[in-house]
């Protein structure tokens, strides 16, 4: 025998489920009760940087729209802070929740564009935006990362992006240029499929 | 410099599980990349009672305008931990849940089973300083569900948790002590482990009941644990 270690054990997780609205977002169930609901400003108005709209959607192994996913996004200020290691920017949040449209899976956010963040070893990181989907038939949340199209050079020497053995799906994580502003699909499953972590 | 403990993935559910039908296309099928917590999951969203009002963990009142909710009053109760067993104070905790008759308050819900004018099924709430939370509500009921002819899924509240960091962050379903559903329950046994399915069980707990008003259920949740790495060098470490 050997002595215990006193570790408890993380609680496992459950799907979130078709109707994680009613919790989440309740507006999008279709009630009101909260006074103010949480996630819908990433980036105030007074939030300096430049603004940008990021529009996708998700779609599962059939290429249909996963119409009831929710992502939750997390990122850095303009100048590559995030708001809990003391961002100055009192209308910058950081963080939101993004819902697509019960019809079409289509989803829009709008935000900031964030900055270079130095990480606790002083590697910079190129622009990014942290996504985590929860959605019915997802067991565990999902964390994937948004890089930026016009970030080529920051891009190329991203620590995280140069761990994607294959080239060929590091491009999974760069959003596209599009008219007033940026796309990023999210492919659950092959052939496309976009690469997602285990941090 | 701090690390999270890595996520014992043998433990969760695994994403691909053919008697949970949405999982088949919806689970990717190419490895995960594994990736030491950077700056960008090691920070997380804050929140504060300016964000929430004191209401908002009552769903006995948090919707009701011409009198209570139907169904069985429930205290629920409990911590939220994380793997060193440490409370985590000031953390965000939000549910949601069917009312008494197994409905939800959600345009895509159709069951046939009443919606009830008095109950919304949402709360939030921040934990305390020692990571209490608490909440009141009804025990949900069990509903049907599409995957096998016929499925129902056992009584369950969804909890939604934060903790510090965003690669924390944590979304799960409590069931109630005795449900003979839980054990046929094909979300529930997507968790290959059964004391891990015992994790999600709450306990009745008399204790905390209040007499002539509601029983009480302790649901204690665990996060990921915070790692120092020691031996280092460096002035702020630790
Ligand atoms: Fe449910």
């Amino acid at each position: 025998m050997v002595q215990k270690l006193d570790y408890l054990k993380e609680t496992p997780s459950q799907t979130a489920g078709p109707y994680v609205h009613i919790g989440l977002a309740p507006g999008d169930a279709g009630f009101d009760i909260y006074r103010h609901e949480l996630g819908r400003d990433i980036a105030g108005p007074d939030a300096s940087g430049t603004k940008i709209t990021v529009r996708g959607v998700v779609r599962d192994g059939t290429g249909a729209p996963v119409k009831d996913v929710l992502i939750e996004t997390w990122q850095a200020d303009a100048n590559g802070v995030y708001p809990s290691q003391g961002s100055v920017d009192p209308s910058f949040r950081g963080w939101g929740r993004v819902i697509p449209d019960f019809d079409t899976g289509e989803w829009a956010f709008d935000t900031i564009k964030p900055g270079a963040v130095t990480d606790q070893t002083g590697t910079v990181m190129a622009p990014h935006i942290n996504l985590w989907l929860v959605a019915r038939g997802i067991n565990l949340g999902l964390n994937t990362r948004l890089y930026f199209p016009d970030e080529m050079a920051a891009n190329a020497s991203d620590p995280v992006l140069n761990l994607i053995e294959q080239p060929v799906r590091r491009q999974t994580l760069i959003a596209e240029q599009v008219e007033g502003g940026y796309r990023f699909d999210i492919q659950l499953q092959c052939p496309s499929e976009t690469v997602f972590f285990d941090v | 410099m701090t690390q999270l403990f890595p996520r014992d993935r043998a433990w969760h559910p695994q994403a691909l599980d053919p008697n949970y039908k949405t999982s088949v296309t919806r689970s990717p099928t190419q490895p995960l990349l594994s990736l030491e917590g950077t700056t960008s999951e090691l920070s997380g969203p804050t929140f504060g009672h300016s964000d929430i009002d004191p209401l908002d963990n009552d769903l006995l009142r948090n919707f009701a305008t011409t009198g209570d909710p139907v169904g069985e009053r429930i205290l629920l109760h409990g911590r939220v931990l994380d793997e060193n067993a440490r409370p985590v104070p000031n953390t965000l905790v939000e549910i949601w849940q069917a009312n008494a008759g197994g409905r939800y308050r959600h345009k895509k819900d159709t069951y046939l089973a009443a919606i009830d004018p008095n109950f919304g099924g949402c709360g939030r709430t921040l934990t305390d300083d020692q990571g209490y939370y608490r909440f009141r509500t009804v025990k949900p009921g069990a509903y049907p569900w599409r995957n096998w002819v016929s499925s129902w899924r056992p009584a369950h509240i969804h909890v939604s948790v934060f903790g510090t960091s965003f690669a924390q962050r944590l979304i799960t379903q409590l069931y109630f002590e005795g449900d003979p559903l839980i054990a046929k329950c094909p979300i529930i046994n997507t968790i290959p482990d059964p004391r891990a399915i015992d994790q999600l069980v709450a306990a009745l707990d008399i204790n905390a009941s209040v007499p002539f008003d509601c029983l009480a259920y302790k649901f204690d949740i665990v996060l990921r644990g915070l790692r120092s790495t020691y031996f280092e060098n460096r002035p702020e470490g630790n």
